[in-house]
This record gives structure tokens, C-alpha cells and sequence, in this order.
């Protein structure tokens, strides 16, 4: 765990800045990881007193606040949210089960902790995420779950969310609250790939907390698109967050991210320049599946998530460039 | 930073936070062997048993058990309320469904300590006087069960389900009841017993 010393003064006022205490939110993961024996908190804070302040849904007129302590039923079932932020709406509706959007909160989500089978099951030493140097039983074991993008030979466990592909399509920011304040930063910069560190997921320091999610603009043409084992209630094998502007069918700007298939929250970047100035067909939609994984390594269980993921961004593109937009 | 310069429009501040920290606003659960670690004020000794008050259908249930007992621990083992299931223990099954503050939420991923000062609803507190809750009379008429494991936390999970108006369709009552898993595959029975109750539910 990346741990950075903060000054004793301010440390003796905040429980959290101990690196061996954990906050607890809706408590979905935190419990169930202490269950494993995954995770093993010194001390447990919780700090759902504060969602008084921080689970305001503030929808303006050209942006969008979240309090970090919203649920995620609250998200999902808001009326300007599902009109404005199709993208945002469905990302939340299409996770986990009714009783876990009722518990789990905005900020916890986004910092929910892979599926990866090994890191789950301590009866594997060889997890470089959970014991750090020890290898990756994930390699060369049953991977079919695994990441296609943005692995290291360190660690190929996914990012299991979807809230946070909407998130970093639209270029949200994430606010976070500590001893010395508050900070905002682009939420793309929250997750760090596994790299040489696959123990450090965040760029979070000890004792602090996501308060808010911003952002900014409206995307009524949005779209997130999941596909899975289960019809409901399962992880993504491969999902794609898909937010456009098109005036007079050309496409003004262009929004993607990836689910299912990476190592953390994934922006694609080359589909998105492809797609600008462009108008849509079927031909473009496949160029810029290609370019999208053009980088990605699958292993021997997980390959096939390469055709599903560009299958699943190219329905996601047609779903966007041809639904209704209420207005 | 001065504590105006970080408010923000949702009412939070930086003094908010501290307080909420140190004081008593926060509830500091020391998890395991942390006497050591458990600088905060008011951390208590792991090893201790902890005071808590659980409001359960309607009445006030005094516990002193270990700071990490689930809400289904508590029900279970502590206060003998053995309808709600324990299935997976992890939040996937179900089983251990009960309302808090009239959401259904899984008890076994709710710590008691974290539920104090809120309305706990178990499956034992639906039914009043003689007469069962119309979702319960539901299950029995189609049949909505084999073993019955999972019964409960599925009868507990379709009342919130009706009330979120989710049952409005059977596609609707397939994907919200998705969270309550059914071994013996009662599927069909059950959505048909969500349907058969929900206009009377609605009714009040």
C-alpha cells in the first residue's frame, strides 16, 4: 500500500491517515475482502455521518455534481441524470444487484478492488497485488476473466466497474478531501496501471477521501453497453462507454471508454480522434474498433474478449449515433 | 487553506471532516489485533466487545458483541431471529435480505455497528397479528419455492421491489429481483407470486 508520511500533528487528528485503516462506505467490498482475509484493517472508520454533506446529486444546467456518498440507486434512478446522462444512469443500473446499489456509495465504487480470482483467494501466495513481489498466479492460470489492455507482466487483473468508464469518457474530475483540504484532479489520474506496483491502485494518499465527482457538460447522446455471463447481476466481460455529439450527422466530438477489458478505467483515445469530423458507418465503426485494441494481449483463456470488445464498441457506437434524444 | 476556501455548495468543510473524525460522530471500529494502531480517539480495544442498539421490527435490541458482527450475525446468532439466511456470506446470494430504513440492503456485507439508529425490517416483521404479508401469501399460493433457503430474502427483496415500482413488468421483475439467487430455479413461480402481490401491496 503507498504510504507517505504525513506530519504527527496532523496524523494524531485523523484516524484515516494511518495507512492500516480503512474507511467504510457502503461497505460492499471492505466486508467482504475482511471476510477473505484480502483485506486486514488495523481499524474500520466509518464515515457514512458525513453523507449529509456528501451525497448531494447537483445537476446544473451545463455540469454535473456528485456527492461521493451517493448511492448508487439514488444515481442511477435520478430523472435529469437519465435524460442528460444516459451513459452515467445506465452504467450504475446494469452493476451489481438492487440490494448492493442500496448500499454501495459513488466513491466506493470507483475504488472497488478487482475480481480477480487469486488476488480473492489467500490460498494463493503468488498475488503481486495483495503480497507485492511474489508473482502473478493469473499469468498462466485460469485468466478467461482477465485484462487485454493496460497489463504489465506484473499483473493482468481487470478493473471490475462501469460508473468509472462513464466517468472518464466524460472527462469528470474527482474532488478529494484531506487534512489540508480539498483538491480536485481529472478522475483519470485516480487509477494507476499495474506497472512495476500492481499493489498501488490509486493515487490517493492516506487519510484522504473522494467527496464529489464533477462533470462537466451535457452528453444526452450516451450510451453504456455491457456484455456478461448473466444476463444481470455479473461483471462485465467486456463493456463500452460511448458519449457523442453529432450535428447533421457528422460526429462533433466523441467519447469512449472500455470496461471488462482493462487493467483500470480505460479512455480510448485513438477510436475517439478516428471518430471526429467523421460521419458514421459501419466501416469507420470497425476502424476505430481495430485502432481501440490495437495494443491489446490477450493470454490463453482471455483472448476472445479482443473480438467481443470490439463487437460491444461498435454496437455501443450504432446504439449512440442512432437513439432518440429526448429533448 | 482556510476552512471558507474548501466549502463547497453541498455544505461540507474542512471542520466538518476533523471533527467527524476525532469525535464521536464517527464510529471507529478497530478490526483486529490493533491496539497498537488504534491511536484515534475513541478507538476501542479490538479484542473488546462493543455496546450496540439495533432497532429490529420495531423494538429496540440491546447487543454487546464484537465490533465486526454483521447485522446477520447479530440477527442469527445474537438475537435468534433465524429467518434471515446466510447463503454465500458475501453479498452474492440474497439470502440474508432485510430492509434498513425501508431499502433492502444484504446484512451480511452490514456491520451491526454501522446499522445503529436505523429501522431494521426482517422477514419475522412482515407478517402482523395473525394475518401474513400479502407478498408471503403470494409465495405460498404459486408455489414460489422448493427448498425454502432462499425464500426469505426473496420474499423480503420482492416487497422493496414492488415499492421502487420495479414490478411493473415481468422483464422489469427479472432484473430487479436478479440480486436474490434461486438454487432450486423457483424463477417463474416467483416472479408470478411478485405480480399476484404487487397491485395489493401498492394499495397499502
Amino acid at each position: 500500500m503507498a504510504v507517505q508520511a504525513l506530519s504527527a500533528a496532523a496524523a494524531a487528528n485523523n484516524p484515516l491517515t494511518k495507512a492500516t485503516a480503512q474507511p467504510l462506505a457502503g461497505g460492499t467490498t471492505l466486508i467482504d475482502l475482511m471476510k477473505l482475509d484480502v483485506m486486514r484493517p488495523a481499524a474500520v472508520i466509518d464515515i457514512n455521518p458525513l453523507a449529509r454533506g456528501w451525497s448531494a446529486i447537483e445537476p446544473g444546467s451545463d455540469a454535473l455534481r456528485l456527492g461521493a456518498l451517493a448511492k448508487m440507486s439514488d444515481v442511477a434512478a435520478h430523472a435529469e441524470i437519465e435524460r442528460n446522462y444516459p451513459v452515467i444512469a445506465n452504467s450504475l443500473k446494469l452493476a451489481a444487484s438492487a440490494q448492493l446499489r442500496n448500499m454501495a456509495t459513488l466513491g466506493g465504487n470507483v475504488m472497488q478492488r478487482t475480481r480477480c480470482s487469486y488476488f480473492r483467494d489467500v490460498s494463493y501466495e503468488n498475488c503481486n497485488k495483495r503480497n507485492p513481489g511474489s508473482g502473478c498466479a493469473a499469468m498462466d492460470g485460469v485468466n478467461r476473466m482477465h485484462a487485454v489492455l493496460g497489463t504489465s507482466d506484473r499483473c493482468i487483473a481487470t478493473y471490475p466497474g462501469d460508473f468509472a468508464q462513464a466517468l472518464i469518457a466524460l472527462d469528470a474530475m474527482v474532488e478529494i478531501t484531506g487534512q489540508a483540504g480539498t483538491r480536485s484532479m481529472p478522475f483519470a489520474q485516480l487509477h494507476k496501471p499495474p506497472g512495476d506496483a500492481p499493489d498501488i491502485e490509486t493515487t490517493l494518499q492516506p487519510g484522504e477521501l473522494i467527496s464529489a465527482f464533477a462533470v462537466p457538460g451535457r452528453w444526452p447522446r450516451s450510451v453504456y453497453l455491457k456484455a456478461r455471463d448473466r444476463q444481470s447481476y455479473e461483471f462485465a466481460l467486456s463493456s463500452a462507454a460511448v458519449a457523442l455529439d453529432v450535428q447533421d450527422g457528422t460526429i462533433r466530438d466523441a467519447r469512449v471508454a472500455l470496461g471488462g477489458v482493462a487493467t483500470v478505467p480505460w479512455r480510448a483515445r485513438e477510436a475517439e480522434a478516428l471518430l471526429k469530423g467523421q460521419k458514421f458507418d459501419d466501416g469507420l465503426a470497425q476502424r476505430v474498433a481495430d485502432a481501440a485494441f490495437a495494443d491489446a494481449r490477450g493470454r490463453r483463456h482471455n483472448s476472445f474478449k479482443i473480438a467481443l470488445g470490439k463487437r460491444v464498441m461498435t454496437r455501443a457506437l450504432q446504439q449512440a449515433v442512432t437513439m432518440e434524444i429526448r429533448s | 487553506m482556510s476552512d471558507k476556501s474548501s466549502s463547497r455548495p453541498s455544505g461540507f468543510d474542512r471542520r466538518t471532516f476533523i471533527a467527524g473524525a476525532a469525535g464521536s460522530a464517527l464510529v471507529p471500529i478497530t478490526a483486529r489485533a490493533a491496539a497498537q494502531d488504534a491511536s484515534a480517539s475513541g478507538a476501542k480495544d479490538a479484542a473488546l466487545p462493543v455496546d450496540v442498539t439495533l432497532r429490529v421490527n420495531g423494538k429496540d435490541m440491546r447487543l454487546h458483541i464484537d465490533a465486526r458482527t454483521t447485522v446477520l450475525d447479530a440477527l442469527r446468532e445474537h438475537l435468534r431471529l433465524t429467518g434471515s439466511k446466510k447463503g454465500c456470506d458475501h453479498g452474492q446470494c440474497g439470502a440474508c435480505t432485510v430492509l434498513i430504513d425501508d431499502r433492502r440492503v444484504v446484512s451480511c456485507l452490514t456491520l451491526a455497528l454501522a446499522a445503529e439508529g436505523q429501522e431494521i425490517t426482517t422477514i419475522e416483521g412482515l407478517a402482523t397479528d395473525d394475518h401474513l404479508h400479502p407478498m408471503q401469501q403470494a409465495f405460498i399460493d404459486n408455489d414460489a419455492f422448493q427448498c425454502g433457503y432462499c425464500t426469505p430474502g426473496q420474499i423480503v427483496s420482492a416487497v422493496a421491489c414492488v415499492k421502487e415500482g420495479h414490478a411493473g413488468s415481468e422483464a422489469d421483475i427479472r432484473e430487479y429481483m436478479s440480486g436474490n439467487i434461486c438454487r432450486c430455479a423457483a424463477y417463474p413461480n416467483i416472479v408470478a407470486a411478485v405480480k399476484q402481490a404487487a397491485p395489493e401491496i401498492m394499495k397499502g
